[in-house]
């Protein structure tokens, strides 16, 4: 990863900061330039949100061979978390048995290392999920 | 009286450990040593072992998250973030501000990396206590955080852990800071060179003239300065690099078994270095009661102790306490191979 498409990142990777448009309320993570519902009205009419990093496991998959960046972590659950204030996120499940996470499960935010570039390179850190 | 007016307290604090514990008798079991007989030397049944995934700056944002959360104080009032530690995840660039962007402390505010060996966090706090009582400053936050290497076979292996705890330092808050004293030599007790993945020891070395020493000097100083005495306090905490170190200092000193026994943690956890005293002072935090006293002592090799004399005031009582003690309790065990993974030995 380029270190300023991380850095540009960071508010939504370290504190899960997203945005919402005032037009329909909905809530949008990623943060997106316009809302997909209003689109041209909701023009400079999104505010940053936080996300409370609080939701429920959809949908889950164990990684047993993983990208290049990851390797040597497998196995790993990946899974598609709802969070309660409506936005979708695929995130990392950690401190958690393979055999114990299940669809419905509660999860919350926590602050992990994601991946690096290499030993000489800059280390990128951001949301894992742990059960609540 | 005390020389130090006061005007310095803790605010409020945060601990955090990692989930995944290695059993003394798992390690043993690999280097063919007797693990009842390193149990009983060195004080200790199990150590915490950081995930994959987990390093300082993740440990002192979980830390920092949690005082935060606990003291409800708004992060932008914070004026200055440090962070002690001795395996920083960067040798150049600051873990402080991963943790002040985490914290949503930035942009307006001073941050610094720390390094002394275990006492790294304590000089944090000391630091912070000049910055908030000459009014640069009104908050500062402490952080002692770790993940402590130690070369595979090493005695240090059963006890090198992981942890951290941070500390809101500002005017007013649930405990006083009456005053702090340090002693300091130069003492090469214990060190790591550029470059090298563990760290060397002087073995016996780091304890009578190391350990004990500045122990021993740094409290003395501080009761003598403070006039009191080991039965003024209702509790002590020492740093832990094992479970004997510190009870014995204690014994030394003129402590009871009662004063030190709560916020004495590296028997379940291990030696969590710069997070060690700051964790077992908030386990003592978490139980104390207004007007309790607490004397602290932080140990870094190299070396130095710093000596915090602490009243607990009433707000504490109005304070969510984190219990440390009960979140140590949440675990799992990891055998020998998963924990070499963990540290990405394989």
């Amino acid at each position: 990863m380029a270190v300023p498409r991380y850095w540009r990142e960071i508010p939504a990777r370290y504190n899960l900061i997203g945005n919402k448009c005032t037009v329909c309320g909905n809530i949008y993570f990623p943060p997106r330039a316009i809302c997909p519902i209003c689109r041209r009205k909701s023009f400079g009419k999104m505010v940053d949100y936080k996300l409370k990093g609080t939701g429920v496991v959809e949908s889950y998959t164990i990684i047993h061979v993983p990208p290049p960046h990851f390797e040597g972590e497998e196995p790993y659950i990946m899974a598609l978390i709802k969070l309660d204030e409506g936005p979708y996120i695929t995130a990392q499940i950690v401190d958690c048995d393979e055999k114990d996470v299940h669809i419905g499960m509660r999860v919350k935010a926590t602050f992990r290392r994601i991946m690096d570039d290499g030993e000489k390179g800059a280390i990128y850190y951001g949301y894992k999920f742990i059960k609540e | 009286m005390p020389s130090f007016p006061r005007m310095v307290a803790i605010v409020g604090y945060g601990a955090y450990i990692p989930f995944y514990r290695i059993k003394v008798e798992d390690i043993a079991r690999i280097w063919g040593e007797n693990p009842k007989s390193i149990s009983n030397g060195l004080g200790i049944f199990e150590k915490s072992v950081p995930s994959i995934d987990e390093d300082t700056a993740t440990i002192a944002v979980e830390a920092a998250r949690r005082a935060i959360k606990t003291t409800k104080i708004d992060a932008k009032d914070i004026g200055a973030i440090y962070v002690g530690s001795e395996s920083h995840p960067y040798a150049v660039k600051p873990t402080a501000t991963i943790v002040a962007e985490a914290i949503n402390a930035t942009p307006y505010m001073t941050a610094a990396d720390y390094e002394f060996a275990c006492k790294a966090g304590t000089a944090a706090i000391q630091n912070c206590m000049a910055l908030v009582k000459s009014g640069m400053i009104k908050y500062g936050m402490a952080i002692g955080s770790d993940v402590a290497q130690a070369a595979p076979g090493d005695a240090l292996e059963y006890t090198a852990a992981a942890g951290g705890a941070a500390y809101i330092v500002g005017k007013e808050g649930i405990a006083e800071i009456n005053e702090t004293v340090s002693f300091t030599t130069d003492t090469p007790d214990f060190w790591r060179r550029e470059g090298q993945p563990y760290p060397g020891h002087g073995e016996r070395f780091t304890g009578e003239p190391a350990y004990y020493r500045h122990i021993k000097n740094a409290a003395n100083l501080l009761m003598e300065k403070m006039g009191t005495k080991p039965s003024d306090y209702d509790y002590a905490v020492f740093h832990q690099p094992n479970g004997k170190f510190p009870r014995r200092v204690a014994k030394m000193l003129g402590f009871s078994k009662e004063q030190i026994e709560n916020g004495l943690l590296c028997p379940v956890i291990g030696n969590t270095y710069s997070g060690s005293m700051l964790m077992g002072l908030a386990a003592t935090l978490d139980i104390a009661k207004p007007g309790d006293r607490i004397i602290a002592v932080s140990f870094g090799s190299g070396a130095g102790s710093d000596a915090f004399d602490i009243t607990v005031t009433d707000a504490i009582e109005k304070y969510e306490r984190q219990n440390v003690r009960k979140m140590i309790e949440k675990k799992k065990y990891i055998d020998y191979s998963i924990y070499m993974k963990f540290r990405g030995e394989f």
